[in-house]
């Protein structure tokens, strides 16, 4: 876990995305730049396929940007020669659909990359499980099928499946999005906690009040680009842009 | 009435009874058992490998860095497309007769042989089924996977291939009926199985109907059953979720 020193984390360099179409090419992301500091929370808002997913996914490649750089602590992950595989363990992702593996058990779930790619042994791996368990209040559940579990269980541990990779940044694209309202509440305490602990995070979400309350840097993109950056109260009581005025004038 | 009872008698005694000559439907029928078991197991490996390179080419190729690991990877999807042309192709009969007088020429191991040739015909099947239980999984199955770290091989291993080959589990049982069918050209390469047993059962006898008609209800009661250990394991995989 990382706390505030303000150094940069990630670093976002002009980085592109196009969608090669077979009659247009769309510019998901067209030329955008962010750096993320260490223990910071950072809440990316938009308009719906304004490019917050693509820019996310681009953040630990599972979108490969077509160009511009992402530099993690000082190595630029984008060139090719980097083992990506060895940084995406540092960088966390939690999905707004779960993606929890239907065919283990919630343990299994938690230990399996902690075994396999951090050669923890078993045991090790589960005490580790077991304690952030018992934090996100699921420890009753390690044997658990994830088919068994409501949409907020489901998400807490997937939180928890991504902490027990001890990443230095945590990625969430829109993770109360698919959840039943009574239980986006569960969810975002999770969140709160983490950022209490300065664990560095960028999240995607529609949860207005989840950045006023949580965040330390608002970014606000609009058609693939990166329209306006700054504290919660920059961009929430002091929009300068007409695109960020009318956007918060339908969300909020 | 009582004629015909005591023909059919004479003839059962004749073909099964006379020279214990039933052992050879017992060890045929081991015969037919053992080679669909064994194709089953090849097919089954080599299916899920191709349908891995077939998978990855059609999720994967567009996305790869351009460079040596890229055109390799081109040229074993084409052998893979190959594979899978030639052997759907061909009837697997040539195949059979291939392994036994080309491939094998030196070798007398006829089970090993049938096994082989049964195992890589049934691969070509086999990777089309594991192909569409592969696609048939989430994407974001792949990408909780990646995010996680896990290579694309590690990804495939842990996570997609047992999901997928849960999804499919029928259609490889019913491959396995398939298979127990098809071994019975066997002897073209003079292996001893189920069906040989009979032709040997009636070239000793020269009564056709009692041994031929045997084997038929044989391989009958044997495809019945499966199926319905097939419906039985279908009914079992919709009841559960994981
Ligand atoms: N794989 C893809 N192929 C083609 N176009 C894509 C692909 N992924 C995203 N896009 C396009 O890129 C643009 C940005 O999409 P993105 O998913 O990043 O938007 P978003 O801001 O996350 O939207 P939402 O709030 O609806 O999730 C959209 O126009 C989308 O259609
Ligand atoms: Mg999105």
């Amino acid at each position: 876990m990382t706390t505030k020193d303000g150094s940069v984390l990630i670093s976002a360099k002009n980085v592109e995305k196009h969608f090669k179409g077979k009659k247009n090419t769309i510019k998901a992301l067209d030329g955008i730049s962010l750096d993320i500091k260490k223990g910071t929370v950072n809440v990316i808002i938009g308009p719906s396929g304004s490019g917050k997913s693509t820019f996310l996914r681009c953040l630990n490649l599972l979108e490969i940007p077509t160009g511009g750089q992402i530099v993690l602590e000082g190595v630029d992950i984008t060139d090719p020669k980097t083992n990506i595989n060895l940084h995406r363990q540092k960088m966390g992702m939690v999905f707004q659909q779960f993606n929890l593996f239907p065919h283990m058990t919630i343990m299994k779930n938690l230990t399996l990359a902690p075994v396999k790619l951090l050669g923890k042994s078993q045991q090790e791996a589960e005490q580790k499980a077991m304690e952030l368990l018992k934090r996100v209040g699921l420890s009753d559940r390690a044997e658990a099928y994830p088919s068994q579990l409501s949409g907020g269980q489901k998400q807490r541990i997937a939180i928890v499946r991504a902490l027990c990779m001890e990443p230095d940044v945590m990625l969430f694209d829109e993770p109360t999005s698919a959840l039943d309202p009574e239980m986006v509440g569960e969810v975002l305490e999770v969140m709160k906690e983490l950022a209490k602990e300065g664990m560095t995070m960028v999240v995607v979400t529609h949860e207005m009040g989840f950045a006023r309350e949580v965040a330390d840097q608002v970014v606000f993109i609009d058609e693939g680009h990166l329209v306006e950056q700054g504290t919660p109260e920059d961009i929430f009581e002091h929009p300068q842009s007409e695109r960020l005025r009318s956007f918060l004038a339908k969300v909020l | 009435m009582s004629e015909w009872w005591q023909g059919f008698l004479d003839d059962f005694t004749l073909n099964f009874i006379d020279g214990n000559r039933w052992k050879f439907l017992v060890s045929g029928l081991g015969v037919t058992l053992e080679v669909t078991f064994l194709s089953l197991l090849v097919g089954i490996f080599m299916g899920t490998i191709v349908a891995i390179i077939r998978a990855t080419y059609d999720k994967q190729y567009q996305e790869m860095r351009p460079g040596f690991g890229k055109s390799l990877f081109g040229i074993i999807n084409g052998i893979a497309k190959v594979y899978l042309t030639v052997i759907r192709g061909t009837p697997v009969v040539v195949q059979l007769l291939i392994m036994y007088y080309i491939v094998f020429a030196s070798s007398n191991n006829k089970v090993l042989i049938a096994v082989l040739a049964f195992g890589i015909n049934s691969g070509a099947y086999v990777g089309e089924i594991v192909r569409a239980g592969i696609m048939s999984i989430d994407e974001g199955q792949t990408e909780a996977g990646r995010s996680l770290g896990f290579n694309f091989v590690q990804t495939m291993w842990y996570i997609v291939i047992p999901q997928a080959l849960k999804n499919v589990l029928p259609a490889l049982a019913n491959e396995f009926i398939t298979l127990l069918k098809e071994t019975s050209v066997s002897g073209y390469v003079a292996l001893q199985d189920l069906t040989k047993a009979g032709d040997i059962i009636r070239g000793r006898t020269y009564s056709a109907f009692m041994p031929l008609i045997a084997v038929a209800l044989i391989y009958l009661v044997m495809v019945m059953f499966f199926s319905m250990l097939v419906g039985k394991l279908e009914g079992r995989l919709r009841n559960s979720d994981h």
